[in-house]
């Protein structure tokens, strides 16, 4: 079975929540500054797919998968 | 550039004459020359580019700069009626670029997270209902712009800033003044000044003891900061005040059009409320209001396809076409709204994608949702041929939308 590594680079996240938007299991927002927060930086397997839709959906490009 | 190669360019702005099919000349160019030299009213010239990579690749490059009132920046706008170089008090996040941009935006990016958004559901319902009570108090056949797609997005808008709602008369008129594309000049300036005079008065009225809404918290963040300015305050309410209300107002029309213009989908809608906030996503893909808003000016050599942009140059972002690109979504022209399509272009993509894009899902789901189950008997009272379209706007959308039930 595969194993997933989301990472975020939060200097580049513009705060669209279009991560939140996609999988609210696995991104949150800072109350702050509107950034993104991961929840689960190795999500189980049924939740991949999400992960990556979310890497897509980005616009700043701030989200990756490592698989 | 030589005069005989520039009069052989396609010229923009592109009229949109119909609400659901893309002007031929956007057809065109997608299909031969998806990044295309095009004139502009004030007889320069900028790339056009089509297609959904090319148009992510732009935006999410820090090289294209987003400053309107640069003198070179490609504007659609009729010739001699460019924007002005604003003063540096008034600039907002709309024209800023790295390393500016991202503080700025930042500053208010938590009033509109995705779970901030969501606790202002009760608040946008209950404005929704009302306003369907009204419109259902009221005689048939009735004009929806003004009973439904206004009033909501202006009031919620309203609400969130602490704008008193009973002053949106006077910036509805002035907001139209400043889209309309032939509005002259001094006209438009003048609509703009009044606003941004209002704007300011009002956050002055604020200062004293800054109340529990957007501007307030903002008095108070700022000060706490020691940045508190009123005239970037007022810039910044500035922009949401119109950025929020017009384009969500289309969004609201152009959508409710579609659907009872399209009983399959509508039946599809109707049968299974988890399918509206896909239907939103596909109407944003579908309509595209925001289409010659998005533009750029590169400020270093850099290639986009088979093309090299040079510094200096100006780049238009046709979502409206990137959004019916058929390598990104099949079979595009068809309305569907069990589309997975909210990797459209509609809100822009990048460090500037709309800041108001959760406020104005959740808008659009909510009236959809109520519209549809409220009044299950609503129909057009005009055929679609004879809609008003704000063809001479830089928002696309609908001046009215009559209907009955
Ligand atoms: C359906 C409705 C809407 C559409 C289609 C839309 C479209 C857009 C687009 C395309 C951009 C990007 C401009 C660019 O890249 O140059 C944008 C930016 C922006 N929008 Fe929206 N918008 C909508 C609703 C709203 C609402 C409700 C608000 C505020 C309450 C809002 C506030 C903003 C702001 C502040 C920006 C500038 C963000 C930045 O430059 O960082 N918009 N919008
Ligand atoms: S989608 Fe990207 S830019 Fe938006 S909040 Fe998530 S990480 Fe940040």
């Amino acid at each position: 079975m595969t194993t997933m590594k989301i990472v975020a680079d939060t200097t580049r996240c513009v705060g669209a929540g279009q991560c939140v938007l996609t999988e609210p299991d696995l991104f949150d927002q800072s109350p702050k500054d509107g950034t993104v927060i991961v929840l689960d930086d190795d999500p189980p397997p049924e939740l991949h797919r999400a992960a990556r839709e979310a890497a897509l959906v980005c616009p700043s490009q701030a989200l990756s998968v490592e698989e | 550039m030589a005069t005989s190669e520039m009069s052989d360019l396609r010229q923009f702005p592109v009229i949109r004459t119909c609400p659901y099919t893309p002007p031929t000349e956007y057809r065109e160019l997608a299909r031969d020359e998806p990044i295309a030299r095009v004139g502009l009213p004030d007889g320069g010239w900028a790339w056009a580019v089509s297609r959904h990579e090319h148009v992510r690749q732009v935006l999410n490059d820090p090289s294209f700069s987003a400053d309107r009132s640069h003198p070179d920046f490609p504007s659609q706008a009729p010739a001699g009626q460019k924007p002005q170089r604003l003063d540096e008090a008034d600039r907002t996040i709309l024209t800023m670029d790295p390393p500016e941009h991202g503080p700025a935006r930042r500053a208010v990016l938590g009033e509109f997270t995705v779970r901030r958004i969501n606790a202002l559901v009760p608040e946008i319902q209950r404005i929704v209902d009302e306003q369907i009570d009204q419109l259902l108090a009221g005689p048939q056949p009735a004009d929806l712009v003004e009973t439904l797609s206004l009033p909501v997005p202006s009031r919620v808008i309203c609400a969130m800033l602490g704008v008193p709602y009973a002053d949106h008369p006077f910036f509805q008129v002035n907001t139209a003044a400043m889209i309309k594309r032939d509005t002259p000049m001094p006209e438009r300036r003048e609509a703009f000044d009044r606003i941004r005079g209002y704007m300011s008065d009002l956050i002055a009225t604020k200062e004293a003891d800054p109340p529990d809404d957007l501007l307030g918290r903002q008095i108070r963040q700022r000060r706490a900061e020691g940045a508190y300015d009123r005239r970037s305050l007022a810039a910044l309410g500035f922009l949401l005040l119109v950025a929020g209300h017009e384009t969500t107002a289309n969004m609201i029309s152009l959508g409710t059009l579609k659907l009872l213009d399209d009983p399959e989908q509508h039946a599809k809608l109707r049968a299974d409320p988890e399918r509206t906030a896909g239907a939103v996503e596909e109407m944003l893909r579908y309509f595209t209001i925001a289409d010659s808003a998005v533009a750029r000016l590169a400020t270093a050599d850099t290639t986009v396809g088979d093309v090299t942009i040079r510094a200096g140059e100006g780049v238009l972002l046709l979502g409206l076409v990137a959004n019916r690109d058929p390598d990104v979504f099949p079979d595009p022209d068809a309305f569907d709204v069990e589309r997975p399509a909210r990797h459209h272009l509609a809100f822009g993509f990048g460090p500037h994608q709309c800041l108001g894009q959760n406020l104005a899902r959740v808008e659009l789901r909510v009236v959809f949702d109520a519209l549809l189950r409220r009044v299950p008997t609503l129909r057009l009272a005009a055929g679609v041929a004879d809609l008003p379209i704000k063809s001479d706007a830089s928002i696309f959308g609908l001046y009215q939308l009559p209907v009955a039930w």
